[in-house]
């Protein structure tokens, strides 16, 4: 399957097969009006399988986001057609207004604008916690 | 602002002082009568509540003070769809500090950065109860004169029970403790907390079902309700509401200095004979509570530069 490259953008590659869908989700990459490619179950000597985001359009990326699905992920800048730069990729240690708190009973539900915010409390097991509830994410 | 959501927002050497302070006003009550003249506590229930509430407010009115409650959410603001932030923000301009019960958990957060005055969490959903810890604490010191070298029973709701939570949390910070936890399969210590306050700080622990084959070891027994209102789930509720009842003859085989707690209001899981047996501890954590409730709003109330 061919994919064109980019020309001003970014590559999100090495994401873990199937947590394509889901970051493109939580980028919020359906609300810009540009062109993007998932590719998913891309072969990978590394990984066996893996997915791509190709962006080409040089979009605020939140990279808090791409360390909370898949921190092993990478992420390539390219400017004219080349790489210009790889940005590290880190688990955050706060994740604000990312994803919503699942807990029914947590304030979150129903309290105005507030913040859902969570603390990585577990790195190991890649654990997130709500601030206010601490039900896990 | 200093304000008090979780147990864990106080230092082991600060739970130390409140302790201090309590049996402070237990042997010296007159030295603490007006120490807090012409303070105000606002009692905000957005949830019913007997004796956390009443606790509270007997604490104020013994340090001196007054109070101005809410006790009713369906006849405050809070019925019109006011953010628990704008309630805080406004009761900070009536009183010097808020004690604060809400279904909702993380709501005590939320009013504590909020308000200008500090918070004392009095519940909030099944999240934390700090001052029923201290409580629990109190009791625990005035019985057994330590918190180190104690094996503890925790039985019954152990996955909804937040004071057990907060209780193993606290008691996990001292040595030499073990922790017996007495539960049915579906309410077992979540493991977040098992790994959290137990298994991190290599503490031993038991899991089991058995209350009676249990007791034996046990210097404090805990027990707690299975409540109604942390189920989903009607039957899920009858099915376990039972699980575990504590009577006379179950007690045979423990120790003569085991002392039972429970954070009440009790149902039927303890029955209302073992009130008379000296080991009965769950009314004086009551009283415990108070002066634990006095000490910790004449700290803050001195924190935050107010007396």
């Amino acid at each position: 399957m061919n994919i064109d490259s980019i020309q001003n953008g970014f590559v999100i590659d090495h994401i873990e097969a199937g947590s394509g869908m889901k970051l493109y989700d939580l980028l919020k990459l359906d609300e810009h009006d540009v062109s993007v490619a998932i590719i998913k179950n891309v072969q990978s000597k590394k990984m066996g399988k893996k997915d791509i985001i190709k962006i080409d359009a040089d979009v605020d990326l939140n990279l808090d986001v791409i360390g909370y699905v898949d921190p092993t992920a990478t992420v390539n800048v390219i400017k004219n057609g080349e790489l210009v730069e790889k940005l590290s990729i880190a688990m955050p240690q706060t994740l604000v207004n990312v994803i919503k708190c699942k807990n029914p009973r947590c304030i979150t539900s129903c309290e105005q604008e507030l913040d859902h915010i969570f603390k990585l409390s577990d790195k190991s097991n890649k654990e997130y916690r709500c601030l206010y509830c601490e039900t896990k994410a | 602002m200093r304000s008090v959501i979780d147990i864990v927002d106080l230092t082991t050497e600060e739970l130390d002082e409140l302790i201090k302070t309590a049996i402070d006003i237990i042997d010296n009550p007159q030295s603490y009568a007006d120490a807090c003249h012409g303070k105000k506590l606002a009692t905000l229930f957005f949830e019913p509540s007997t004796r956390t509430r009443m606790s509270f407010e007997a604490a104020m009115y013994e340090l001196g003070g007054n109070v101005i409650s809410m006790t009713d959410a369906m006849s405050s603001s809070a019925s019109k769809g006011e953010s628990v932030a704008d309630t805080a923000k406004t009761v900070s301009c009536y009183a010097d500090i808020i004690a604060m019960r809400h279904p909702k958990e993380g709501a005590a957060y939320v009013a504590a950065k909020a308000a200008s005055i500090p918070v004392i969490n009095a519940g909030d959903g099944g999240h934390c109860h700090p001052t029923q810890t201290l409580a629990d604490l109190l009791t625990i010191y005035r019985e057994k004169g330590r918190f180190d070298n104690l094996t503890i029973g925790l039985c019954g709701d152990l996955k909804f029970g937040r004071t057990v939570h907060s209780l193993i949390n606290a008691l996990s910070r001292y040595n030499n403790i073990k922790f017996v936890l007495i539960s049915p399969e579906e309410l077992k210590l979540p493991s977040y907390v098992k790994r959290d306050s137990i298994k991190s700080k290599n503490i031993p622990y038991v899991q089991t079902t058995d209350l009676e084959g249990s007791l034996p070891e046990l210097d404090i027994l805990y027990m707690t309700r299975v409540q109604r209102e942390r189920f989903f789930n009607e039957e899920d509720y009858l099915r376990l509401k039972d699980s575990y009842i504590l009577t006379p003859d179950k007690l045979k085989n423990a120790k003569a200095d085991l002392s039972i707690m429970h954070p009440l209001p009790r149902v039927n899981e303890i029955s209302v004979a073992i009130d008379e047996d000296p080991r009965a501890c769950y009314f004086k954590q009551v009283l415990n509570g108070k002066y634990m409730r006095m000490a910790l709003i004449l700290k803050l109330l001195k924190e935050a530069g107010t007396i």
